[in-house]
């Protein structure tokens, strides 16, 4: 098999959001109730 | 993990939008690398980052829940393009910077500096430049290709070869072959390459 010799990429290391960010992003979605009346939009934030 | 891999965004955002709440985090999972990343590559500040993350998939749940999110299998471009949007917003906040007035003790040059070439040393690369590419021009055909096509055109041995049809080694031996030509005729000619 012939080799490569072209430039190798450098190897990203894969960068990832701070897990508190994620949790919170889960909690929201969680918490978060939108209700459509007629041309409203009401948005419910459940604690 | 791996069954979770093998469903499709769309599948995701169908059962998210039904009420399914873990879909969320799968696609989270799966895309939050990339849509990191790809803040990360524009607003190079961790704390940053993470805000403008969290903003990018506070508007994404607001719009999937609103049923806005028109799903044609384009989910991480359409949440790139929000991420996107929120990042040249908050150049756009932050434009504002502190203004200084030239005075006699304070010189925005002291600061700057000119880090191009000097004229005469312009004048001197642009002269060697038009000796390596009268060298190149003396090659045999071949050889003349393969480097023009790396030097020049920036290609991988490898795609020279696909290019050329000819095998990666076929491709470094030409290269090398041109490099000692090369040298034979600045030698020959007392052909001076420094700048």
């Amino acid at each position: 098999m012939a080799k490569l010799y072209s430039r190798r990429k450098k190897s990203k290391k894969e960068i990832k959001p701070n897990k508190e960010i994620v949790s919170f992003i889960l909690s929201y979605s969680k918490a978060l109730n939108i209700v459509k009346v007629n041309n409203f939009t009401f948005e419910n934030v459940v604690n | 993990m791996a069954s979770s891999v093998q469903i499709p965004d769309a599948i995701l955002l169908k059962n998210y939008i039904g009420g399914d709440e873990s879909c969320l985090q799968v696609l989270i999972e799966r895309h939050q690398s990339k849509i990191y990343g790809f803040i990360y590559s524009k607003v190079p500040d961790r704390s940053v980052c993470d805000d403008v993350f969290q903003d990018t998939f506070i508007k994404v749940i607001k719009t999937l829940k609103t049923r806005g999110y028109n799903e044609e299998g384009k989910f991480l471009p359409w949440v790139m393009r929000i991420a996107s949007n929120l990042v040249v917003d908050y150049f756009r906040n932050n434009k504002k910077m502190p203004f200084q007035r030239e005075t006699d003790e304070y010189s925005i040059f002291n600061f700057m500096a000119d880090s191009g070439l000097s004229i005469e040393n312009k004048l001197i690369e642009n002269q060697v430049e038009f000796d390596i590419q009268r060298i190149v021009e003396e090659l045999p055909e071949d050889q003349k290709e393969v480097v023009k096509m790396r030097f020049y055109d920036d290609l991988s041995f490898k795609e020279i070869s696909e290019i050329t049809g000819v095998s990666i080694n076929t491709s470094l031996g030409r290269m090398r072959y041109a490099v000692i030509n090369m040298r034979k005729i600045i030698e020959k000619n007392n052909i001076i390459l420094t700048n």
